[in-house]
């Protein structure tokens, strides 16, 4: 019996640590810990409500425009502003090419190397590994010259003796199971996705002026102004164009390298549908509109929950169900400790009482991680792109059945394979390639509103903080790439007096609660091999499955749980009546 | 770790880069530091024939936004920079190895090669709780900051949060945040300011210390004159229709479809420092206030809790006197920008005397 620590996980966003009991070879139990706080929420307290989301937008720069738009929706939700058509479609290309961007990298740069021998690679044939990227695409870097250049490339690193990022890799380990030929077509595929994502994400640039951190939201709207007659317009006809062409470039490679690379991947590694399965509960507060965002019948991501993997039945999201714990985690509330709190009425303060730096192991029997604990009517919830396919299958929604049966039908595999940890990476591949699609619709739609003349980017209407009421409480949700975002935001006066993020991966990574139910991260280990204790490399599969997000998890609220004088109608994506 | 008598050259050939790219590359590096072109020779046989030095780059505190930006690196392209110009061996967002593996790494860099790896630190270092509010591998962002830094050959802070603390030590701090050159005093920093670092200008820092074995010319906040010697709004591609009275009034008016001046809606560009508006951003495709928005002075020092409101005209900015005109503005950097740079235009048409007016002051008590 031996106590694991993987501590930093790497290729993640944020710190993360995981403890792990091995028995026999076997995960018999396992402990997710976040290791760093910021305080973000309490550093918003007492500023202007129209900026929050500048600041939220730094609770992460990997998924860099999740907490703007969360937060806009948010303030917008509680201050009753409805946003022009155009913001709403700028906002969703903007967002989509996040999503996109996000997979691509998570899958080459953050995941690939847990299934990919990158040594292995220089013992391939160039000329074989052609025939076989012939054979799964017609991407037209597929020469046996062209690996061979890739493969003289990395063996002139390899000779160097400096191996770079690689140098501390697991090569040889056993669970490696890919020929030489699929090593090298993905080693040169993580280059070409390396040099494809900065291309592409210039979209943020044209849309806003960088990425990361794209500086171009506002609640009410958008600041891209439309005009199809002015060079200095944010959005013209020469820069539509732009934006054809780098979604038609993204197409190119998600249809073309993404999506073909995972399947080919995925078939030579059949045992991990059946592992890192999880808890089975799924959550997804539904987004992208196409039309009215208070409507999400019209979300391409439909909102629901499937419960104990049940794809026969999909439950309905009631916000107020919605609450955080801090039985494991290093806070305090002022009165019953023991019970979670609704995030508009939470209250947290950070209460350090682990092991003093440097440590050993954390007392995983008490307080373990800055993460808190978000149920669902008491139920702990996986989110993120297998949630999303999961409840859209479920639901009905026709792209995506239709996606995950072609999918289903290829590997011959019935749906239960869903719920696993090469699941969790085609369900990402999947909806990579539906975004996509939608990216082309959003364009051509804003092209066209432009042409004929409808401009409006921004509602004025509560710009100025004079026209806001006494006080005002709202909340905005949205899809981000590694699942359900919430931001929780009280305004009194014309000051923020209380905000919260509940985030994807606070869902996923959180400690268990008081009950001792494990969260995702911790449900999904449970049973997987350990070949090796000092290369985890099977830990790395499955927690990289889930994207990990830690800086976006990691959250603290004021300390002023109070009745909002203002309820809200719904007003954005995901929003509804609160109480 | 180094073999004998590699040479990047050698590896660039036999990856398809030509002698003339690397020369073409090495003069836009030279651009970017605003460096004459008398330095290419010296410059291209840094690149082409210097052994790689390892480089580490730590992440604490941090939302990972200035690994990304690095990873949005176009020239150099970040390939290029990751296999060829450096040895860029422990990245924790990127590197192959975890855990153990990761940490047994990195000791072993600032041991065998001690006084010669470069360091990047991204993310502020919390001081509060014994650092507990900071950990990787069991240690404190601290212990790590002070062990791996101080053992290297130079530290470079990416972004806000390394430069001065950043967002994390805005107001109330709730951590103890600082930036690298306050937690670890005495070392050899240069602080590379924004929210993103912008990566052509980290890269260019890069490759010039490979020429020069040393760092370029920098500020009093030791960031570097090339990147943070100008001011924004005198940089800027709208600073015509400022002076000839054209500005934005209302977010999605005629005058946002026309590109005019932000300065109502409160753009921070004219008491900021930074080459934002020239290199760009993503390739050279844009910049902030191209797509409509103000600046937020994101590389300019504690700017979250100094620049904030960002929606308020300069002259509200607390620690600027209410009677202030828009005339004015260009008054916080007499404090921000080093004696010694050519004083900009702005500066020419403060009344009173600068040296009457405090520099920028923090609204907020300053943790």
């Amino acid at each position: 019996m031996a106590r694991l620590v993987v501590d930093p996980v790497t290729r993640i966003e944020g710190h993360l640590r995981i403890e792990a009991q091995v028995d026999g070879g076997k995960i018999s139990d396992s402990w997710s810990a976040g290791t760093m706080f910021r305080g973000i929420e309490l550093i918003l307290q007492g500023r202007d409500p129209r900026e929050a989301w500048i600041w939220a937008q730094r609770i992460c720069g990997v998924c860099t425009v999740v907490h703007a738009l969360a937060s806009v929706r948010a303030v917008e939700n509680a201050l009753d502003i409805e946003v022009p058509t155009n913001a709403r479609i700028v906002r969703n290309i903007i967002a989509g090419a996040q999503m996109v961007q996000d997979h691509v990298i998570h899958f080459y740069h953050l995941h690939a190397l847990d299934w990919v021998d990158v040594a292995s690679a220089l013992k391939a044939d160039p000329a074989k590994t052609a025939t076989i990227a012939q054979s799964i695409s017609d991407y037209d870097k597929s020469s046996a010259t062209y690996f061979k250049g890739i493969q003289q490339r990395v063996k002139g690193v390899v000779d160097s003796g400096q191996l770079s990022l690689f140098a501390s890799g697991y090569w040889g380990h056993p669970a490696y199971q890919l020929p030489p030929e699929v090593n090298l077509l993905a080693v040169a595929h993580y280059l070409e996705a390396l040099s494809w994502q900065k291309d592409f994400i210039r979209l943020h640039a044209v849309l806003g002026g960088k990425n990361p951190h794209p500086q171009t939201f506002l609640v009410g709207g958008m600041t891209t102004s439309l005009d199809p007659n002015e060079p200095f317009a944010v959005i013209n006809p020469e820069r539509i164009t732009f934006l054809r062409q780098l979604v038609k470039e993204a197409r190119r490679f998600v249809d073309q390298v993404y999506v073909p690379d995972v399947l080919a991947i995925a078939s030579m590694y059949k045992d991990w549908f059946t592992r890192g399965e999880g808890l089975g509960n799924f959550l997804c507060y539904g987004d992208y509109s196409s039309g009215n965002e208070k409507d999400p019948s019209s979300f391409l991501f439909p909102r629901g929950i499937v419960l104990g993997r049940d794809l026969s039945k999909v439950y309905p999201v009631d916000a107020s169900k919605i609450t955080e714990s801090i039985n494991h985690s290093w806070y305090e509330y002022s009165g019953d400790s023991a019970n979670g709190k609704h995030p508009a009425q939470g209250e947290t303060n950070p209460k350090y009482t682990g092991p003093k730096p440097p440590y050993e192991f954390l007392d995983v029997d008490n307080k373990y991680s800055w993460l808190k604990t978000p149920r669902y009517d008491g139920k702990p919830m996986e989110v993120g792109p297998l949630a999303r396919m999961v409840v859209g299958y479920a639901s009905g929604q026709p792209e995506i059945k239709a996606a995950i049966d072609g999918v289903l039908k290829k590997f011959n595999a019935p749906a239960t394979v869903l719920f696993s940890t090469l699941g969790r990476i085609a369900a990402r591949a999947l909806e990579a390639q539906l975004m996509v699609g939608q990216l082309e619709k959003w364009v051509e739609e804003l092209s066209m509103n432009m042409e004929h003349g409808t401009l409006s980017i921004f509602n004025p209407v509560r710009w100025d903080p004079a026209t806001w009421p006494k006080s005002a409480a709202g909340f905005g949700w949205h899809e981000a790439p590694r699942g359900s975002l919430g931001h929780w935001v009280d305004i009194e006066g014309r000051a923020i007096k209380n905000y919260q993020a509940v985030v994807p991966t606070t869902w996923n990574a959180a400690p268990r609660d008081g009950s001792g139910q494990r969260g995702a991260y911790e449900a999904s280990l449970i049973g997987t091999p350990v070949a090796d204790p000092d290369r985890p490399l099977e830990i790395l599969r499955t927690i990289h499955s889930f994207d990990p997000c830690i800086a976006c998890a990691v959250h603290v609220i004021d300390g002023h749980g109070r009745e909002h004088t203002l309820p809200r109608t719904a007003s954005v994506a995901g929003a509804g009546r609160l109480r | 770790m180094l073999s004998p008598g590699f040479d990047i050259s050698g590896a660039l050939a036999s990856s398809g880069i030509t002698r003339r790219q690397l020369t073409k590359y090495c003069a836009g590096l030279l651009a970017t530091l605003a460096l004459p072109e008398r330095y290419l020779a010296q410059t291209v046989a840094a690149v082409g024939s210097v052994k790689k030095p390892v480089l580490v780059w730590l992440q604490f505190q941090d939302c990972t936004g200035c690994s990304e930006s690095m990873l949005r690196s176009s020239h150099p392209d970040v390939a290029d920079i990751v296999l060829d110009l450096l040895s860029w061996e422990y990245h924790e967002v990127i590197m192959a190895g975890a855990g153990g593996y990761a940490n047994a790494l990195l000791d072993r860099i600032v041991k065998e090669q001690k006084g010669q790896y470069l360091v990047v630190v991204e993310g502020a270092i919390p001081t509060a709780e014994g650092g507990a509010y900071c950990t990787i591998g069991g240690h404190s962002a601290i212990e790590i900051a002070e062990k791996v830094c101080r053992n290297a050959a130079a530290t470079m802070a990416v972004g806000a949060c390394a430069f001065d603390g950043g967002l994390v030590r805005s107001s109330p701090n709730p951590t103890g945040a600082l930036g690298v050159h306050e937690a670890v005093p005495g070392i050899k920093v240069i602080n590379m300011a924004g929210c993103p670092h912008n990566p052509a200008n980290t890269a260019a820092v890069v490759v010039h210390y490979l020429t020069f074995h040393d760092l370029p010319a920098l500020d009093q906040y030791n960031r570097p004159l090339f990147a943070y010697g100008r001011v924004i709004h005198d940089q800027c591609e709208r600073r015509a229709h400022y002076d000839a009275g054209r500005f934005v009034t209302e977010w999605g008016d005629e005058g946002s479809r026309k590109g005019w001046c932000l300065y109502k809606m409160g753009c921070k560009g004219p008491e900021a420092t930074f080459n934002c508006p020239v290199v760009q951003w993503n390739d050279h495709t844009s910049w902030p206030v191209r797509a409509g928005h103000g600046c937020i002075a994101c590389a300019s020092p504690r700017f979250w809790d100094h620049m904030s409101p960002f929606y308020e005209r300069l002259p509200n900015v607390p620690g600027f006197g209410v009677e202030t005109s828009a005339g004015e503005i260009g008054l916080g950097l007499v404090g921000a920008v080093v004696a010694g740079v050519t004083a900009h235009g702005l500066i020419k048409m403060i009344q009173p005397a600068p040296q009457s007016i405090p520099p920028v002051a923090s609204p907020r008590k300053d943790v």
